[in-house]
């Protein structure tokens, strides 16, 4: 069972040359608990569960006292580690496709390195896979691929798709029966821990406090200038909640805190903090479609703050749970509330849907425009993108505009070409603005 | 009838991409409608109960100038939904009153999306089915989805689409999969009177004709082709794996048995061959057809295994119950299922001492020669190591 850590003050942990909130060396500080936690978890006898993001049933593993790993997760620190490209090239000398999810690569070719994980410390093969197949069909070869290579025990929860974007009742009571017929009863034979539904219910507290200081700090981008990033930044901010804390009191005080920072840069009129230190002015509002690339993260947000360029909201954000539509985990209701939340991840509505958010994050956070950032791995994000551009200029009016890189694969970030198309959409956004001054 | 005009008539059914035989089909009676349907499955006997037709649309094939399709799709995504889409908004299928998108990867799955923006006119449903193969669980689910199809179109012709209708739909395609059972088991027999690029015509037929009139189809081919003389050669018998959505060219099929090869079975239009045995045609029919789904389906990459140790079953079964000696593996470039599950497959045939090759390419591969040539190597690897 996760417990929670004193959390120190801020200062001990600065390092001089990259530029942070407060809360993204918090949030650092969890991300990097969770790898002790699965590195200690052998040595303490803890059994190790396996995750997506999507779909991500946090609050239910930690009901069996499951060390809680994620695999994407692990591989985009890869990536920003700069290791995901080695691993990329192992998986595809061992029979991967060049044409398949990077992701998927990172994680085979590091678990063939060994039992090593991102930080270096140990990353332990799972003792269960729980194939939350919520908006992306390549989970559920990835999880094969584990199983098949590493006989890990896989327990499948089939989300269906909103094809209609509505959640109908049947969809919802197929995921609830799957999780009190298959799903515990598995996690309870690997980890011979009983289910306590009140357990679960606790936990579905702390989310929701959790999840009403994320909506607070995410819409806080709504002021001008926004305080924060909503994709770079967000990032940070959506860590702990997408991943191995949702539930935890250490998320619950994480946010409150955050939300505190934010709102404080809110009274102050500040703009967000970018690794070279405040952005001093806001020149142009984004919304961002589509995952970022995590090999070059940092030159990535050097292209956009360099000319003043804030994200003002992203789908991205919302890929481990869509929260600012109202949302929340409902201990009330707990299986149903666990279903409704898989059910909901960006990834798992339909295009129009994805349109209809576009578009009304535009309106609301006043943005210059969109930019889709199309992924080579992420046919879930990336398939009927370039109709969701035209969609959205067509009902705007926004300009919108199209680039393309990879998750976490280095051979698939060409700087030159990114930062170009960039600043003809910045210079594009002057113009249309010049425009309609005259 | 010869196979000659068989064989023709399929290949000019193969070549329309007009769809000339669906209207016609809805030209003969008035109020008659037509749906179609993505691979891998959709339970068309729903679709002809409605008294409608069920149209297989496979992508444009390599006769198709894709143009504004391509503006809707990335280099790294897959052709057959741009040359669908080019066939949309070039009127080719207009048609359809209504399209099913089968759960089968992201990209179909999201075009599912664009269908329901570009043709808002037209009947759009993504047609998921049950990962979990409980009935209680997974097959409570998928009767529900049946149902919403079955109301779906019966309110589209105007009346419901009653249980008799169902379990008369259910029995005309029982009927359809015998024949191609007995025609998969005809070419695995006798490969050289039934080569593949005329049995893959004689399948694709059944993606725009009436069922029973497919049915007779392939009844009168295996009678042709079994009459028929012709020289039987020295080639390798091999299975065909990952042809399950994006078709390839004509001229690869011809070309893999061109260079000794015997294909003796395959994965194309799984769709006709889906229920591995009868269907009930007593009893509820919505519950006859998942049970049949959840439990004596074939298996493909969009489906789940739910246990380890089923992976690469049914290839490995094809490959027993076929007398193959080889696999060969040929997935669409950028296609997520077949790419993912091949290496998978590949330890699985590795395992059991099954030789295999792979290879991949596009609806609209022009260069045949590599494949003849890939496909050549693989025919006489197997032949040199059967005689050691």
């Amino acid at each position: 069972m996760s417990t929670p850590t004193p959390i120190a003050g801020p200062e001990s942990r600065r390092k001089p040359e990259v530029q942070k909130e407060d809360a993204m060396w918090l949030q650092k500080e969890l991300i990097n608990k969770n790898y002790m936690e699965l590195a200690r978890a052998r040595g303490e006898g803890r059994k190790v569960s396996a995750t997506f993001v999507p779909g991500n049933l946090n609050e239910l593993l930690m009901c069996f006292d499951f060390a809680r790993s994620l695999p994407e997760t692990n591989a985009l620190q890869n990536g920003m580690r700069k290791k995901s490209g080695k691993f990329i090239m192992d998986a595809e000398r061992d029979g991967q496709s060049e044409d398949v999810c990077t992701y998927v690569k990172a994680d085979l070719g590091m678990m063939m390195g060994g039992e090593i994980g991102p930080t270096g410390d140990p990353l332990p093969t799972p003792d269960v896979l729980l194939l939350s197949y919520t908006g992306c069909f390549t989970f559920m070869k990835w999880f094969e691929l584990i199983r098949h290579k590493y006989g890990c025990e896989t327990v499948m929860l089939h989300v269906p798709y909103q094809g209609d974007g509505k959640i109908a009742p049947n969809m919802r009571d197929y995921v609830v029966k799957q999780l009190q017929e298959n799903v515990i009863p598995t996690l309870e034979r690997v980890s011979g821990v009983k289910f306590d539904i009140d357990r679960l219910r606790e936990y579905m507290k702390e989310s929701q406090k959790a999840e009403e200081d994320l909506v607070a700090v995410l819409q806080s981008a709504k002021n001008r200038p926004s305080p924060i990033d909503g994709y770079f930044g967000a990032v940070y901010y959506i860590g702990p909640i997408f991943t191995a804390f949702r539930g935890t009191p250490e998320a619950t005080q994480y946010y409150r805190v955050l939300r505190g920072e934010i709102e404080q840069r809110v009274r102050e009129g500040k703009g967000p903090v970018t690794p070279e230190g405040e952005l001093a002015e806001e020149k142009y509002r984004l919304v961002v479609e589509g995952p970022p690339n995590w090999t070059s993260f940092r030159d990535f947000w050097k292209m956009f703050y360099d000319e003043g360029a804030v994200v003002v909201t992203s789908t991205y954000a919302k890929v481990g749970g869509v929260y600012d539509f109202g949302f929340r985990h409902d201990p009330d209701r707990p299986l149903e509330s666990l279903a409704e939340y898989c059910l909901g991840c960006y990834t798992n509505l339909n295009l129009p849907s994805r349109i209809d958010m576009i578009c009304k994050y535009i309106e609301e956070y006043q943005a210059d425009g969109l930019l889709i950032n199309s992924i080579k791995s992420c046919n879930s994000f990336s398939a009927g993108q370039l109709l969701i551009l035209r969609e959205v200029e067509k009902r705007t009016g926004k300009p919108a505009a199209f680039i393309e890189t990879d998750l976490v694969d280095p051979r698939y970030f060409s700087a030159a070409n990114v930062k170009n198309r960039l600043e003809s959409y910045f210079q594009m956004i002057k113009q249309k603005r010049t425009a309609a001054a005259h | 009838m010869s196979v000659k005009a068989i064989v023709d008539r399929c290949e000019a059914l193969f070549e329309d991409l007009n769809f000339q035989a669906v209207k016609d089909w809805k030209a003969a009676a008035p109020g008659r409608k037509a749906i179609g349907y993505m691979p891998v499955y959709v339970p068309r006997e729903i679709i002809h109960a409605a008294g409608m037709l069920p149209v297989g649309i496979l992508g444009g094939g390599d006769q198709l100038e894709v143009i504004q399709g391509d503006a809707y799709y990335q280099s790294y995504i897959c052709r057959i939904p741009r040359s669908t889409i080019e066939l949309g908004l070039t009127g080719r299928l207009d048609c359809l009153d209504g399209m099913l998108f089968p759960s089968i990867c992201d990209v179909i799955r999201n075009l599912s999306g664009m269908w329901q923006i570009l043709f808002k006119d037209k009947y759009v449903r993504y047609f998921d089915v049950p990962q979990e193969y409980r009935d209680a669980v997974g097959g409570a689910y998928y009767v529900h989805e049946l149902e919403i199809l079955r109301d779906d179109l019966g309110r589209l012709r105007g009346r419901p689409v009653t249980d008799d209708e169902l379990r008369a739909a259910i029995g005309v395609y029982n009927e359809n999969r015998r024949a191609i059972r007995d025609l998969y088991a005809f070419r695995a027999r006798t490969p050289w009177l039934a080569p593949t690029a005329e049995v893959y015509l004689v399948l694709r037929a059944g993606m725009v004709l009436p069922v029973d009139e497919h049915t007779r189809l392939v009844r009168d081919y295996i009678a042709a082709a079994s009459a028929a003389d012709r020289p039987r050669r020295d080639n390798a018998r091999v299975v065909v794996t990952g042809v399950f959505c994006e078709q390839p060219p004509l001229g690869l099929i011809k070309s893999i048995e061109m260079a000794g090869c015997y294909i003796v079975d395959d994965d194309f239009m799984l769709v006709t061959r889906w229920l591995l045995e009868d269907v009930p045609e007593t009893g509820n029919p919505l519950e006859e057809l998942s049970r049949a789904f959840l439990h004596h389906s074939a298996s493909t990459s969009a489906k789940y295994d739910a246990r380890r140790e089923d992976k690469g079953k049914f290839l490995l079964e094809q490959v027993r119950t076929r007398g193959a000696e080889g696999v060969v593996f040929a997935a669409p470039s950028f296609c997520d299922p077949a790419l993912l599950e091949r290496p998978m497959l590949q330890d699985v045939l590795a395992k059991h001492g099954i030789p295999y090759t792979a290879f991949k390419y596009a609806e609209n591969t022009g260069q045949m020669a590599p494949i003849r040539e890939q496909a050549g190597t693989f025919a006489d690897s197997i032949k040199l190591w059967s005689a050691a």
